[in-house]
């Protein structure tokens, strides 16, 4: 792992996907065979051709979920910030989204309600439970 | 379909020849497991931390892109600040020698201001159109950014060190920690958005109780980066100070306090100090906890010069925590960490009135990064 590694865009060789095809196409073949030898009567056969084709089965399932990475997530995720606008005098409330330059306690835009100036009474972010 | 019964018997024919390949297969197993199966381990415990140390370049690699955007768009520099930031994320600060302890944290103290200064001048250059406050968030948002470069650059050592000399204790113990540090990364990445954009973090609950009782009253400068009003609450006289807002600020509260006591000639009935202080798991954020001592992080310094000035005038020091995580403390500020700045006031009201009598002066501190945080 150097500076050089790929992130999540990093491709499956198709010499590994080969071997999943093979792997997925004797395991059906081992499969098909355990039926066959069922309908004749051959128990033991069929157990163990069941057996090598669901073996096989689950690992080439299990090879191709391996490839099917996680891709990263594109960018940073900017959590929702609430900042709520307060009128002092009459208790008109604006809630909005963040914008660069808000603070707690900065004066803002005037009321609409009483031309007052309004304040900047809260900023925060919410958190769903699963969030966390 | 006529070969299935001749495949078959081939295969199993009387001699069982699927059991004993299944036998030598067992044995194979067995041998194989037994000399290289810590092998096999290894290499699944290298491909965890791979997977991990590919996070932790993505985050460092955004974390990069997004201080370069923010200083372009505020800074609206002449030149290119890339090479500047890329030098600014390898800056390294050597600590002082601690063989002969005595006096080292003024030594501490100097060198911490020596690269606050030199911090400023830097993001100064890289942005020069930037006014006081984005000149503080943005010097906040470099340091987050050269956290998690810190962070990449270590795990990435330890990653190849392991990996040249085969050593499963090496990668056993970076395994082990990974996931704590992952969370710390996280943390890291959520505080950079935040610093970028302005917006009051977790870490600044002590600040926020501060600002909501000295707001409407007049502020002056005590310290370097901390401002103090004069409020009367309860009947009392409190000293209310906190570091300048609204730009990323903790400045030097222990300087604050120190003068205070100095002003009044040491007639400090209490101090209440106010901060965010990290959780346990289990708890809930936004958790008012009080008790004793000087409530404040950092490395150290601040926290001696308040409690060697408060020993020398026998003035009882109190605290009152706000409780939240690590990732809560550094990203934007959750609104159970908000409300609980009312619940401490309230708080603190109630201890000045059991532990102060009418007429006395108090100290209320609030710690913390005030960024987002007027007054």
């Amino acid at each position: 792992m150097t500076e050089k590694t790929k992130s999540s865009t990093k491709t499956v060789s198709s010499f590994f996907l080969i071997i999943i095809l093979v792997t997925l196409v004797l395991s059906v073949s081992a499969l098909f065979y355990a039926v066959d030898a069922y309908s004749r009567n051959q128990t033991l056969n069929a157990g163990y051709f069941m057996l090598i084709g669901l073996i096989g089965l689950s690992l080439s399932a299990y090879m191709l979920l391996q490839t099917k990475r996680k891709p990263s997530r594109a960018a940073f995720e900017m959590p929702q910030v609430i900042t709520t606008i307060l009128c002092q005098k009459c208790g008109f409330k604006n809630v909005r989204d963040f914008q660069r330059g808000d603070y707690i306690f900065k004066e803002t835009e005037s009321c609409p309600k009483c031309n007052e100036k309004m304040m900047i009474a809260s900023i925060y972010r919410e958190v769903k439970e699963k969030e966390k | 379909m006529l070969m299935i019964p001749q495949v078959s018997q081939g295969l199993l024919g009387g001699n069982d020849l699927i059991g004993w390949i299944l036998q030598i297969a067992f044995l194979g197993f067995f041998v194989i497991f037994m000399f290289y199966g810590q092998r096999f381990q290894l290499s699944i415990m290298l491909r965890e931390v791979e997977k991990h140390l590919r996070r932790l370049k993505f985050i460092r690699d955004e974390g990069r892109k997004l201080t370069m955007e923010t200083i372009k768009e505020i800074g609206k520099s002449q030149e290119d600040p890339t090479e500047r930031v890329d030098q600014f994320l390898e800056y390294i600060a050597i600590t002082p020698q601690s063989m002969d302890p005595s006096g080292i944290v003024w030594k501490l103290e100097h060198l911490l201001d020596v690269r606050d200064v030199r911090f400023k001048d830097e993001v100064k250059l890289m942005a020069p159109e930037a006014d006081e406050v984005q000149l503080n968030n943005l010097e906040n948002t470099l340091e987050a950014a050269m956290a998690l470069n810190i962070i990449y650059k270590v795990i990435r050592h330890f990653y190849i060190l392991g990996k040249k000399t085969l050593s499963l204790y090496i990668i056993m113990q970076l395994q082990m920690v990974l996931p704590l540090i992952m969370r710390e990364a996280e943390a890291f990445a959520s505080a950079l958005k935040a610093f970028a954009t302005g917006q009051p973090i977790g870490d600044g609950a002590g600040a926020l109780v501060a600002a909501k009782l000295m707001h409407g009253h007049k502020t002056r400068k005590i310290a370097k980066d901390i401002v103090v009003a004069t409020v009367p609450l309860e009947g009392r006289i409190a000293h209310v100070l906190k570091s300048e807002g609204p730009g990323g600020n903790v400045g030097k509260p222990g300087d604050g306090i120190r003068k205070i006591i100095k002003e009044t000639k040491g007639k400090i009935a209490t101090i209440v100090m106010v901060d965010a202080a990290l959780k346990l798991e289990g708890e809930k954020p936004g958790e008012v906890a009080e008790g004793l001592g000087a409530a404040i992080g950092g490395p150290g310094v601040e926290q001696f010069k308040i409690e060697e000035s408060v020993l020398k005038h026998k003035i009882p020091v109190n605290a009152v925590i706000i409780k939240e995580d690590i990732g809560d403390a550094v990203s934007p500020m959750r609104k159970e960490i908000f409300d609980a700045a009312d619940t401490a006031i309230q708080r603190i009201k109630r201890l000045i009135l059991e532990r102060t009598k009418k007429g006395d002066a108090v100290i209320i501190a609030g710690i913390g990064n005030t960024i987002g945080i007027g007054q």
